[in-house]
């Protein structure tokens, strides 16, 4: 069964991610990485993609304090008094990817610093509902 | 700018004759169909020459989510008998933000390719029909909900993310946010049919005024930005931007109509001719390749550009897709008008204002008029239409000799543009 091989999607990702492991690809023809697993290479287009396990180490490129929260994100306890932190994390691999952003004040944005280290964050993972999240180093 | 791109030319040129638009805001008990039939009305109304509903050959309707919005799919047969074309073949063209635009550019080529000679084109949104929740929800559905949505990643908040990479990069600020906002409702107080159509400082002094005659603490704001740096009036959305940072959810339509530029003058004696057309997709912003602009903006800018045979430089109005005030700074840089970093000092001096030397978003833009989404990309060609035939009343540009004008419509966060060029004549 641990070896039974996986689909390039968002299914494994997020199977991955409930695993404790940050799994995209590797173009086996042009070593292109791209943390979102995908069957094709976005940047040769050959289908020879493996999985490629990232480190979890990154730097926060940008981000945004969110005040008006989606449902989901309003059922959590996040809205107007409450704002959380999302942004996008340069991974020390390369590419880039969307995450969450924890152990942040995000009512100070003016507090938090792009360019910061950021590690992957597993601890209180919902394991139904896994969200990618990353805090400062 | 993109480096090059393949020169590409319309089969025979095609021309717009004919303009509507419903009034945007917030209509209660209307749907998609009422709006559309409003516009309709109101192009009907105002084509110089008329035409019978029965000589409109085909029609593209861009429309983002009427599913989400009201629970009706397939809205363009719907429409299609609300406007008296039933049996002529009506599309729906969905590109979020963008459907409207891409639906212009349908109807274009339907006649470019020389299989009809007179198209309508449109595009419909009723969103009040949701709680700001609820429409915040639709509107993330224009993005990755693989992976940007579960990141917790909005609309508003993916711009907001654009934004600090923008003040990161460059000398951009708060202020110069809340500057595009306050011309754009310069421009939109302006525009009876612009669904805020007042400036920032008389809704500042609206709000002096009520606080006067209730006997509360009048604030004491002491010009706009002040009023807009004032959290109790400008609240966050998704910081950096605030509430006077993002486009409203309104409802409303638009529409054109098209025909083979050959029999324009049996329409009108003022034809505005389509010069140049460019869309492009894009990737998400994980993914992109700057995290301060938006590549589809440039290669579809690149393209309509070439089309034309223009430079940025010959434009003289454009309409850009300003669903956040920082969109409308990046889009001046994408289009090619100022350098990369250099769109906010334009806005200081001025120079994006009713008076600069690049008047842009004369209509108030998607801040001031309104966004019903997939009415947006239309609405904006409406303004230039209307410029460039002299006919956009107290909105007119001084300039006597107004030739060329742009459109910028984006869908999504980037996923698509569409720039399109006009020519009087």
């Amino acid at each position: 069964m641990a070896d039974e091989p996986r689909e390039f999607n968002a299914a494994s990702f997020y199977t991955y991610l409930r695993e404790g492991r940050l799994m995209g690809i590797r173009c086996r023809d042009c070593a292109h990485l791209s943390a979102v697993p995908r069957p094709l290479c976005p940047a040769c287009h050959s289908r020879k993609v493996e999985w490629h396990q990232f480190s979890g180490k990154g730097q926060l490129s940008t981000f945004t304090c969110i005040s008006i929260v989606p449902v989901a994100m309003g059922e959590q306890g996040y809205g107007r008094d409450n704002p959380y932190c999302s942004g996008v994390v340069t991974l020390e691999e390369g590419p880039r990817i969307s995450a969450r952003l924890l152990g942040v004040d995000a009512s100070n944005p003016q507090n938090i610093q792009t360019g910061i280290a950021v590690v992957l964050e597993l601890e209180n993972l919902d394991q139904d509902q896994p969200t990618l999240a990353f805090h400062p180093a | 700018m993109v480096a090059s791109v393949k020169k590409r030319r319309l089969g025979r040129p095609v021309s717009i004759v004919g303009a509507g638009m419903s009034h945007f805001g917030a209509f209660r008990g209307k749907t998609s169909r009422d709006l559309f039939v409003e516009a309709f009305q109101d192009l009907m109304d105002n084509l110089d020459q008329g035409i019978d509903v029965e000589d409109i050959e085909c029609g593209y309707v861009g429309n983002y989510s009427s599913e989400l919005f009201e629970g009706q799919g397939h809205t363009a047969p719907i429409i299609a008998d609300w406007v008296g074309m039933t049996p002529a073949p009506v599309t729906r063209i969905e590109n979020a933000c963008a459907s409207s635009g891409s639906a212009l550019r349908e109807g274009v080529m339907a006649i470019a390719s020389g299989m009809y000679d007179v198209v309508l084109v449109g595009g419909v949104e009723k969103m009040t029909g949701l709680p700001t929740e609820g429409v915040t929800d639709v509107l993330a559905t224009a993005a990755d909900v693989l992976y940007e949505v579960p990141a917790g990643l909005t609309f508003p908040g993916i711009f907001g993310a654009l934004a600090k990479a923008h003040m990161d990069r460059y000398e951009t600020n708060l202020d110069h946010l809340l500057k595009v906002g306050i011309k754009n409702h310069n421009n939109g107080a302006l525009n009876p049919k612009a669904q805020f159509n007042v400036t920032i400082r008389q809704i500042m002094e609206r709000r002096q005024a009520r606080a006067e005659q209730r006997g509360e603490t009048v604030p004491d704001w002491k010009d706009e930005l002040d009023f807009l740096n004032d959290p109790a009036s400008n609240p966050w959305i998704a910081w950096p931007l605030r509430l006077f940072d993002c486009a409203p959810i309104t409802d409303g339509a638009s529409c054109l109509l098209l025909v083979s530029a050959d029999i324009a003058r049996n329409f009108t004696e003022k034809p505005v001719q389509i010069a140049g057309m460019g869309q492009a997709s894009g990737r998400p912003l994980h993914d992109a390749e700057e995290l301060t602009s938006l590549s589809a903006a440039k290669h579809a800018a690149a393209q309509a550009y070439q089309m034309a045979g223009i430079t940025p430089q010959d434009v003289q109005v454009a309409e850009v897709h300003d669903c956040f005030t920082i969109a409308e700074i990046i889009a001046t840089e994408d289009l090619g008008f100022f350098e990369p970093g250099e769109g906010p000092r334009a806005v200081d001096e001025g120079r994006t204002a009713l008076t600069g030397d690049r008047p842009i978003n004369t209509s108030g833009g998607l801040k001031s008029k309104g966004h019903p989404v997939g009415a947006s990309g239309v609405a904006q060609v409406i303004e230039v239409f209307h410029q460039l035939r002299g006919e956009a009343d107290a909105r007119q540009l001084s300039n006597p000799n107004l030739e060329v004008g742009l459109t910028h419509n984006v869908g999504g966060t980037g996923g698509t543009c569409v720039v399109t060029i006009l020519r009087r004549g």
